[in-house]
């Protein structure tokens, strides 16, 4: 390896770290110094419009998967549980709920509470999740209702009737919400301060969507499973920031780099696949093995569309227009995140196209009702227009009690056995054509 | 549509009305639905729970209520995953098993299992299946002016199924009859608040539940005739403990359930089919008709797990209902797997031990059968209120 390849190559998974270690450093001592947070999800954060009064983000999503990937969300679950919470509701609500009980402390350190909840609808569960601290803290929370696509096929856009109601309500709840904010942080809005934020957000969104292109590559420069979640953590924890930026356009330069000397991951590639669905917590570093160990990489997901709040549309605000353009960004962006969990056949097929998948590998969640519902129907649906190999295969992104790691190996190599068994009726099929 | 879809309790008494009644809504086979549309009619169902059903009716179509039913999801099953609630599979049966017909579907961001029904369903049907966006913000000043575009949103797929405009004439005469089933249907829960022992639980749900399943002024027909007659009667007061049931805001229990807990205690108020009853006053026959129903919506209607509203903290709205009802208890139940649900009995039982109410927990689901363990813990809680 070259001096160039040592410095570039990888870089962007151990930035990613540095940085996602610095973020919880900061938010640990904004607990410590009893600084008050605006909790935030990734599905629609505003994150552009929070930084500009200065409040401490947190993703409660983001610790508790992080519960997971630390193998002691069992803990948090169980405590929840104890506290009143039915195993059948969402892992990562009552992770959240434990690590409130606890005081805010969680495997990477403590998190400050909040002063305000600024969500979407994106998710309902977000909804019900915010009610809990509204009970607990006595915290003004703001849902910022971002309708969606109604029905598959029947997007609006700039200029349609049904869109521009649709701008007019989110426009107005932008004005309401800075007024909350305004009130909750006792700071002036400052509309350069926004400029600013978005500014670094375009260049985030311009380079997460030139990076998720780059993984058309052949061999694929990232896996969109166990790197695209490092990169997801970044995307959400850095929107708006200067340094958020820098990261994305160093990672861009990073794939560039290896796209053009066919350097892949560590997977020597055989098959492509893409991902539906929420990753598999509990065992993460497990759950990728089950695939590249029988050379499968993942090069796109559902989930680097949806967990990054719509960002790869790539959408760019007009900083003309600050307020009016966040919320046509917001519409757009946070709509296509939820189209890619709803309405996603059409999303699929085009990713089958553009990154010459292999497979599709739906795995809904016992978690998560709003990514899980439809993916039975959606992969029939795809099955119908298309001859894709596709896996179904069910467990939780956080509770390892519906985790058999057996059971999924099994489903697993199976859905392995027929791609290659595929691929040779598909060479079989050529050499008789030739012939 | 002059012809009655549900004739079969006209000249009949009181008693053999209501069994009438009780066969209608056990039948699956949704036999009202079925003689709506040989006349000629067209169905817009609507998933649980808030839906302007005023809008589909202008239009001269059946405002279908989806709930579910007490069916096997023999098609429906592989549609779905394995964790989720049972309304969601039965509610798609019934469609796939050609029990009921439809010409349009609509559901709501109710919950994230529900917002997901317009696509599987839209994927399985030709006829267009839509999410209806309610605001999720109920207090920004927006909201209403919002609704208001999302409804005439409505309004105009709905003329497109009907093939007839929905003029705000017609939406007046709609909200009209409406008005009335809404008061026809405070005038049953107050028989249930005031004189519990006069309507048995199961017979006051069927009452209600057939509005879902037939034309309003059939529904507002057979409220006006049988109201009076239970009012009339002469059954004994008994010392039984007052009970609100909370927790059927979507998917409903079995009639035999709420049978079964009818025998134990009275239910004096309850939030069964709540979306047939959402609107807790009626809406002004004049003006705007949109505009009135998309602020009925925000400012006159009741709670629920899945209506996010700061003015409303559901466990205050519970502690409300237990208080206007003079109730002694609450049976708070939830669906299994309905996040909402289990959600919200966390912050009910903790304001109810706040308060030192005493309460039952308990979950159901549609399809269950078997009702005597559940039965048995529900005489002990009673028992043990009584000789408390």
């Amino acid at each position: 390896m070259t001096g160039t390849e040592q410095t570039i190559i990888g870089r962007g998974n151990k930035d990613g770290a540095r940085l996602f270690r610095e973020w919880f450093d900061e938010l640990n001592a904004a607990a410590e110094a009893n600084r008050p947070a605006a909790y935030v999800f990734v599905m629609g954060s505003f994150a552009e419009l929070l930084r500009a009064f200065d409040f401490p983000l947190v993703f409660p999503e983001i610790n508790s998967l992080q519960t997971a990937v630390r193998r002691v969300a069992h803990e948090y679950l169980n405590e929840a549980e104890d506290y009143g919470y039915s195993p059948d509701i969402c892992g990562y609500v009552k992770a959240d709920v434990a690590v409130q009980l606890r005081g805010g402390k969680h495997p990477m350190g403590r998190i400050p509470k909040p002063a305000i909840a600024v969500y979407t609808n994106a998710c309902n569960t977000y909804i019900k999740w915010a009610e809990i601290w509204e009970r607990m803290y006595k915290i003004p929370t703001f849902v910022l209702d971002i309708p969606g696509t109604r029905l598959a096929g029947g997007q609006t856009w700039p200029g349609d009737t049904d869109f521009e109601n649709d701008r007019r309500y989110v426009i107005g709840q932008l004005k309401e919400l800075i007024a909350l904010c305004e009130e909750v942080s006792g700071a002036r809005f400052d509309i350069d301060r926004l400029r600013e934020n978005m500014e670094h957000a375009n260049a985030m969104s311009v380079a997460w969507k030139q990076l998720l292109d780059l993984n058309q590559a052949r061999p694929s420069v990232f896996n969109a499973l166990s790197d695209g979640t490092i990169f997801l953590g970044v995307a959400n924890g850095f929107r708006g920031l200067r340094e958020g930026a820098a990261y994305f356009e160093d990672l861009v330069e990073e794939m560039q780099f290896k796209a053009q000397r066919g350097i892949g991951t560590l997977t020597e590639e055989r098959y492509r696949l893409i991902f539906v669905g929420v990753p598999c917590y509990p065992i993460f570093r497990r759950f990728n093995e089950l695939f590249t160990e029988s050379g499968g990489t993942f090069v796109n997901s559902t989930y680097l569309w949806f967990a990054s709040g719509g960002s790869n549309v790539g959408f760019e605000y007009d900083l003309a227009h600050p307020i009016e353009s966040l919320a046509e960004g917001v519409l757009i962006g946070v709509r296509d995140a939820m189209d890619s969990m709803f309405f996603q056949t059409k999303i699929l097929i085009d990713m089958i196209d553009d990154y010459h998948a292999d497979g599709v590998v739906y795995h809904p969640i016992k978690s998560c009702r709003t990514v899980s519902t439809g993916l039975a129907d959606s992969r029939r649906d795809l099955m119908r227009r298309r001859d894709t190999a596709t896996l179904f295969i069910e467990s939780d992104m956080m509770d390892r009690r519906v985790v058999s790691e057996a059971q999924l190996k099994n489903r697993v190599d199976a859905f392995f056995e027929g791609l290659a068994t595929r691929r040779r009726q598909a060479a079989l099929g050529s050499a008789r054509l030739s012939t | 549509m002059t012809e009655a879809v549900f004739p079969e309790w006209r000249d009949k008494p009181l008693d053999e009305v209501l069994y009438e009644c009780r066969e209608l809504l056990e039948d699956t086979s949704f036999p009202t639905v079925r003689r709506w549309r040989e006349a000629g009619g067209k169905v817009v169902g609507h998933f649980q729970v808030y839906f302007p059903e005023e809008i589909a009716h202008a239009a001269g179509m059946l405002p279908f209520k989806v709930r579910g039913a007490p069916v096997e999801a023999t098609e429906a099953d592989s549609r779905f995953g394995s964790y989720l609630c049972s309304i969601l599979k039965t509610s798609l049966e019934l469609a796939l098993s050609n029990r009921v017909t439809l010409d349009m579907f609509v559901t709501h961001p109710i919950c994230d299992a529900a917002r997901n029904l317009a696509a599987v369903w839209g994927r399985n049907f030709e006829y267009p299946c839509q999410i209806l966006y309610l605001p999720q913000n109920a207090n920004s000043q927006h909201a209403a002016t919002y609704l208001r575009g999302e409804y005439d949103r409505v309004r105009r797929g709905i003329e497109a199924i009907a093939g007839c405009a929905v003029t705000d004439e017609a939406l007046r005469r709609s909200i009209g009859v409406f008005n009335e089933n809404r008061a026809l249907l405070r005038t049953l829960y107050r028989i249930k608040r005031e004189t519990p022992w006069l309507v048995s639980a199961e017979d006051a749900y069927v009452l209600l539940a057939l509005g879902g399943i037939i034309p309003r002024e059939e529904h507002n027909e057979l409220l006006r005739f049988t109201l009076p007659l239970i009012e009339q009667r002469t059954a004994k007061r008994q010392d039984r403990v007052r009970v609100v049931l909370e927790g059927a805001f979507c998917e409903q229990p079995p009639l035999d359930l709420i049978r079964a807990i009818g025998r134990s205690c009275y239910i004096v108020d309850d939030d069964l089919l709540i979306g047939l009853r959402w609107i807790l006053d009626d809406v002004p026959p004049a003006g705007d008709p949109l505009k009135s129903l998309a602020e009925a919506y925000l400012e006159c209607s009741t709670h629920s797990p899945v209506q996010h509203d700061l003015r409303k903290p559901k466990h205050e709205m519970l502690l409300a209902r237990l208080a206007n009802a003079n109730a002694d208890a609450a049976v708070v139940m939830a669906a299994k797997m309905c996040e909402p649900g289990l959600e919200e009995q966390v912050a009910y039982t903790q304001a109810l031990d706040q308060e030192s109410i005493p309460y039952f927990v308990s979950e159901f689901e549609e399809n269950m059968t078997s009702f005597d363990h559940l039965e048995i813990q529900l005489e002990t809680f009673i028992e043990n209120l009584l000789f408390d």
